[in-house]
């Protein structure tokens, strides 16, 4: 291939192409910039992406003041239903992230574009996983803000710890997003409330708001093996005890390795059959 | 002799009990224009998205531009493009965001260039900071034809390319399409239910039936074959079933 082509010459691709390598973050930066472009070209969206958030937060910040003075529990640790909803939602956001841009290629018929060309289906999910970080912080910041303002609490309180609590929800968050995506993808839009619903069936398990130990000996072991139930038993563990559980950090850390590696192959096997039923180019509202 | 830009052996695609394209021959060579014609189901769409990799066949072997299809189509695809009404660009991007996101897609060196050269061929200038959503069909077919030539291709898969334009944009676009494939020698392959168009710009026609290969030739050839007029009158002997002699595998050797 030329090394030195110009769009001008009027020469066919081969001369216009420099590079082609197996992994693009060229191509990847081309995929943020247009769900980038998605996002900037409409303010409701933005809206959107704080607002729940926010009234989650205003909720649950009215219902621990309500508390506060009815139960030793919260009363010992202020923070504790706020921090669960606030970090709750990186993983609600993370996941809906991840679907909610596949789901736009959806809506817009656009996957047979993106899919001939040099785009890879692997490089696709690192730019959702971008975009979706974006899309969890402008609706996580606003809301940790005014909790302080509202409610006199920092998330922030955390420490560091928080960086390790937001990246393994996040990641978990990713990797149901790729699951569900691949099946959406598959099935067709008929399956698209599932990117809404499937992550709240594992909220019961995560312990959100409540102990692990509150679950049934068998639900317990479920929940071991769901990172995020070790992120917020971490997240009880400073607030309640000071005390930072590394065990549990290593723990959620190892699942995610596990679940994200699960969660891209599933989207990629799904892709794969998505192309011998010929599904890509039928796509669509 | 160059290779062909495709070359297709022994394809087949079943969707379960539906036999969409039954083994299926051709080759291309480089540098032309060629037809698939064929009524709705003929199995067109399915070859073209087979031709693409969109579509992963049951039975058979594509090889375009010198490379497996199954195995390397990421060799080739910088140097291939498409353009269907089957898909559409995301409608809340006007078109310059669109055209800078395939453009970047394709690893194209200087972007801002490249969509200004696109943007003059293709007289974009009124809606490039439109978004697609506001605009009409045939200002649609024109910002999909762009995005289908902004990496120059070698090989070009067009699907109904001048669906949707009037009669003046659809010759325009015809004569753009045949200026490109004489400049750049590349290779156009193209579905189609418009006969004149198929007539005026193809030097090879194919023409499928039900999955199937049933005649080939130039169009000259296929209307002096069957005995017609025009091209739209040999569609309609196939499309009813009423070959020359009635055999259509005598038809296609």
């Amino acid at each position: 291939m030329s090394d030195a082509p110009t769009p001008t010459d009027g020469g066919p691709g081969s001369a216009m192409v420099r590079r082609n390598p197996p992994f693009s973050p060229r191509r990847v930066g081309a995929m943020v910039l247009r769900y980038i472009y998605l996002i900037r070209g409409s303010w409701p969206r933005i809206v959107e992406m704080a607002y729940w958030p926010t009234v989650q937060m205003i909720l649950w910040g009215f219902i621990t003041l309500f508390l506060i003075g009815h139960s030793s529990f919260i009363a010992q640790a202020f923070g504790i239903l706020l921090s669960g909803v606030l970090l709750w939602d990186v993983l609600f956001r993370g996941q809906l992230g991840v679907a909610m841009s596949f789901l736009e290629e959806m809506w817009s018929r656009n996957l047979g574009h993106l899919f001939v060309s040099p785009l890879r289906p692997y490089e696709m999910l690192v730019s959702l996983m971008v975009v979706s970080l974006v899309r969890t912080l402008i609706g996580l910041i606003p809301a940790s803000l005014l909790a302080l303002m509202f409610f006199g609490f920092s998330l922030y309180s955390l420490g560091v710890p928080l960086i390790g609590f937001f990246l393994n929800l996040i990641v978990m968050g990713w990797s149901m997003g790729f699951m569900v995506s691949g099946l959406v993808l598959r099935v067709g839009l008929g399956a698209e409330s599932l990117v809404w619903a499937a992550i709240f069936a594992v909220a019961p398990l995560c312990g959100i708001y409540y102990p692990i130990s509150v679950l049934p000996d068998w639900l317990q072991c479920v929940a071991f093996f769901l990172p995020a139930s070790h992120v917020f038993e971490g997240m009880r563990a400073i607030l309640v005890d000071d005390v930072f559980r590394s065990d549990l950090m290593i723990n959620a850390i190892l699942l995610n390795v596990a679940y994200l590696g699960v969660g891209m192959a599933v989207f990629l096997a799904f892709f794969r059959s998505a192309r011998i039923n010929g599904v890509i180019l039928q796509v669509g509202e | 002799m160059s290779e062909p830009a495709i070359e297709v052996r022994d394809l087949a695609k079943h969707f379960g009990p539906i036999v969409a394209v039954d083994d299926v021959d051709f080759s291309v060579p480089t540098g032309s224009t060629t037809a698939l014609l064929g009524g709705n189901g003929a199995g067109k769409t399915t070859t073209i998205s087979m031709l693409l990799g969109l579509l992963l066949p049951t039975t058979g072997s594509v090889t375009v531009l010198g490379e497996d299809m199954l195995r390397h189509r990421y060799r080739v695809l910088p140097r291939m493009n498409f353009s269907s009404p089957y898909v559409d660009l995301p409608r809340r991007l006007t078109t310059a965001e669109n055209l800078r996101v395939y453009a970047q897609l394709y690893g194209l060196p200087d972007i801002g260039r490249r969509l200004r050269d696109v943007s003059d061929a293709f007289v974009l200038g009124d809606i490039m900071n439109r978004q697609v959503a506001s605009l009409s069909a045939g200002q649609k077919t024109r910002v999909a034809l762009a995005k289908a030539l902004i990496n120059a291709p070698d090989l070009l898969l067009l699907d109904e390319p001048t669906a949707s334009l009037d009669p003046d944009t659809a010759d325009w676009v015809r004569g753009y399409l045949k200026d490109y494939q004489t400049e750049t020698d590349a290779t156009i392959l193209l579905a189609s239910h418009n006969m004149s168009e198929v007539e005026h710009m193809c030097d090879d026609v194919i023409m499928m039936h039900a999955g199937r290969i049933v005649d080939r030739g130039a169009p000259t050839e296929l209307i002096d074959r069957y005995g017609r007029t025009n091209l739209e009158e040999v569609f309609l002997d196939i499309a009813r079933r009423r070959s020359q002699d009635g055999d259509w595998n005598k038809a296609a050797q």
